[in-house]
């Protein structure tokens, strides 16, 4: 009898967990797999395995003239997106964490580019830009910070300076929510007697932020600060819409490169996604890392 | 003047700075969302006209988009969105459910990879998704895109369901086994009843993501028949022109019923995407 009850312990959690886990194996293990097992095959653009290639794939990649450009963008892309995000989403945060009236209802507008997808933000982004009608430069017109339109100085997206300025713009825009969110839910886990402790110390407000605020927000900021990096990395949309990474490769970062290159040099193209997955790799292991104290308990 | 004064004078001045802040920063993040309303409703012939409205709006666009085919990928959007929905409930709600309640061997391990699958997205693997639908015969079908939207949006139920699962007495599905009820009966009289709003949130939330997912559908599918609408859409922008107003039009369609169905699990979402780092 109690052979039979360990044995149908043992088999009882793979009938409850063993759904969810072939879906993962489905589609997210072995993709990996196949992803990286391409990386090192030789496959004509007409989609034929040719055999295997050997490191030939990454030789190929790394003697793309265009790549280092990519590498360089792509770290400012990063960099300047995350750090502006998350800039600007400490102050949002502590913004919409004060009570006033109607704080519900504007909390509700600050979702639109998080629920929305980001594929059309994009689009009206790029509309709004249209060197001839786009109603920024109406606006801009209007203030007297454009002189023509039809002009080179309207055409943001013509140019690639201006046009990865402007992209830059939106994937901020389009990130600003989730991690405003995530920072006002921070805001709301620290207890409010400190704060009253604080008064009664007769700290100042600028005071009170630095040596409370910021150090309990710091876990909430962290987890933010990676979960953005991660979304950052991988954005497609923003760039595929707005210049399709051109003219040329002027505007792409290695998510846009590696799509482009799948479209004729598959091979090459899976060689970019192994170093773009290993670098989010390192991202994964960190958010692990910095999480790990907090997830002993679940 | 005076009686905006008097209506606000019972606040203090701090308190209409950070409200006249706040709304500011709302509008802005509101304005490409009324851009694409304007657009769409901006009669053909004042389309490319320098100014911020129209003098008058038009519903053309909304009217004759059903002619271009937008209905047929709109099914396409619903079908991948719905049953992505459906097969995250079906093997989330176990999974949450039994790691709420048991400790086994492997049970974390198993979270563990949960919680990187949710890190992870499919654009860093798309190489690899591609050529695996491609060996399955799988490309331009439904039943790809429904199996990595599910698969991607797993992580987000099993966290948020687990969360509600633990938060649910024991004590209460035991009163229900001394009944004599099954663990089936009780899991689906007791249990998921009271986990209903980690439910709802799994649910609109999973829906949702695969409602936007883009370079996934853009990859697995070619011919236009098998797109969902992010896909689809983009078939109004042409080489040399562009159909803004259909654009808009199958935008807005696209865009204002999920901004909605946002809010209403907006408080609850952080949650599920930070937990397991955050509890």
């Amino acid at each position: 009898m109690s052979a039979s009850r360990l044995r149908a312990s043992s088999f009882a959690p793979l009938l409850w967990v063993g759904p969810a886990m072939a879906l993962i194996a489905l589609v997210v293990l072995w993709p990996v797999v196949i992803m990286i097992r391409t990386a090192f095959q030789h496959i004509s653009p007409d989609g034929f395995i040719l055999g295997w290639a050997g490191w030939r794939n990454f030789r190929y990649l790394f003697e793309e003239p265009d790549l280092y450009g990519i590498l360089i963008r792509t770290v400012i892309w990063v960099i300047v997106v995350v750090a502006a995000t998350m800039l600007i989403s400490l102050a949002m945060a502590q913004l919409f964490n004060q009570n006033f009236p109607g704080r519900r209802v504007a909390r509700w507008a600050l979702i639109a580019p998080w629920a929305a997808s980001v594929m059309m933000t994009s689009i009206v982004f790029r509309w709004a830009l249209d060197p001839n009608n786009g109603v920024i430069n109406v606006f801009l017109h209007d203030i007297g910070w454009l002189a023509r339109f039809n002009t080179d100085a309207s055409d943001w997206l013509g140019s690639p300076g201006t046009a990865f300025a402007w992209m830059m713009v939106v994937a901020v825009f389009v990130s600003i929510p989730f991690a405003t969110y995530a920072l006002l839910a921070g805001l709301q886990s620290i207890p409010t007697d400190i704060y009253e402790a604080a008064k009664v110390d007769g700290a100042g407000a600028w005071r009170t932020y630095r040596t409370i605020t910021l150090p309990l927000l710091r876990p909430a900021f962290v987890v933010a600060l990676l979960i953005n990096v991660i979304n950052v990395f991988n954005s497609f949309p923003i760039i595929w819409e707005m210049t399709r990474g051109g003219p040329g490769h002027q505007t792409s970062t290695t998510t846009t490169f590696m799509y482009q290159l799948k479209q004729s040099y598959i091979g090459e193209s899976a060689a970019m996604s192994v170093l773009n997955f290993a670098l989010v790799m390192i991202v994964v292991m960190l958010y692990l890392r910095a999480t790990a104290k907090r997830r002993e308990d679940i | 003047m005076t009686a905006t004064r008097s209506a606000l004078g019972r606040f203090p001045a701090r308190t209409l700075i950070f409200m006249g802040l706040a709304y500011l920063a709302a509008i802005i993040f509101l304005l490409p969302y009324l851009e694409m309303i304007i657009a769409a409703l901006r009669p053909s012939n004042q389309l490319l006209d320098r100014d911020y409205l129209p003098t008058q709006f038009n519903w053309h666009s909304f009217i004759d988009i059903w002619g271009t085919g937008f209905g047929h990928n709109l099914r396409v959007s619903l079908e991948v969105a719905g049953g992505a929905t459906i097969l995250v409930l079906l093997v989330a709600i176990p999974a949450a459910y039994y790691t709420a309640r048991h400790r086994f061997r492997g049970r974390n391990a198993f979270m563990l990879l949960v919680l990187i699958t949710q890190m992870f997205q499919p654009t860093a693997m798309l190489v690899g998704l591609y050529r695996e639908f491609l060996d399955l015969q799988m490309l331009d079908s439904i039943y790809a895109l429904i199996l990595v939207n599910a698969g991607f949006n797993m992580a987000f139920a099993v966290w948020i369901l687990n969360a509600y699962v633990t938060g649910i007495p024991a004590e209460l599905e035991e009163a229900a086994f001394i009944d004599g009820s099954t663990r089936i009966g009780v899991l689906f009289r007791i249990t998921l009843p009271l986990a209903l709003p980690g439910i709802v949130t799994a649910l609109i939330f999973t829906f949702i993501s695969a409602w936007n997912e883009f370079i996934v559908a853009l990859t697995l599918t070619t011919s236009q028949a098998a797109q969902p609408l992010t896909v689809a859409l983009n078939n109004y922008i042409g080489q040399y022109q562009v159909d803004w107003s259909h654009l808009f039009a199958g935008s807005v369609i696209a865009t204002i019923p999920v901004i909605i169905l946002f809010a209403l699990i907006e408080g609850k979402v952080v949650g599920g995407l930070t937990a397991g780092s955050i509890k």
